[in-house]
């Protein structure tokens, strides 16, 4: 599902931060083309 | 999902189509979880941002969901996202996200 996809990847401070998600998704073959870190507080 | 998020899921989708999209979370809980699948596959909820009536229908995951762990290299997840993962309450994140996919995602 991953491989090629264009992923937008919207991570949370308190939970995964988005880098962190970026790096799993590319060593699975995804394009990210968005990446963001919410933020609840 | 914070509305500038919500513009740009919206821009990208109609970019490179809905079909080649996936969204992937990080929310700490399964609410907010849940909140975000539902943004970006039924509409926005909170009838707030440009997500709002649009039915988008995006494929969504959760970061610890299996689905995911299954194409993500070993190593590099066990670095990046094991650690918080386990101070996470993913049984409740995985029937969050399996119930508004079930529901809304049309890929």
């Amino acid at each position: 599902m991953l491989k090629n996809a264009k992923v937008v990847v919207i991570g949370d401070r308190d939970g995964i931060p988005g880098p962190a998600i970026e790096e799993c998704v590319r060593s699975a073959g995804a394009e990210v083309v968005f990446s963001s870190t919410e933020c609840f507080v | 999902m914070d509305l500038e998020n919500q513009r740009r899921v919206k821009e990208l989708s109609e970019k490179y189509g809905a079909e080649n999209m996936v969204i992937v979370l990080g929310a700490a809980e399964s609410e907010a979880a849940g909140l975000a699948a539902e943004t970006v596959t039924a509409g926005d909820p909170t009838y707030a941002g440009p997500l709002t009536g649009v039915s988008l229908g995006l494929r969504v995951y959760h970061i610890c969901e299996d689905e995911m762990k299954a194409e993500i290299a070993e190593q590099v997840y066990e670095d990046q996202v094991s650690m918080m993962e386990m101070v996470l309450d993913v049984d409740s994140i995985k029937k969050e996200m399996s119930a508004i996919r079930s529901e809304y995602c049309k890929f």
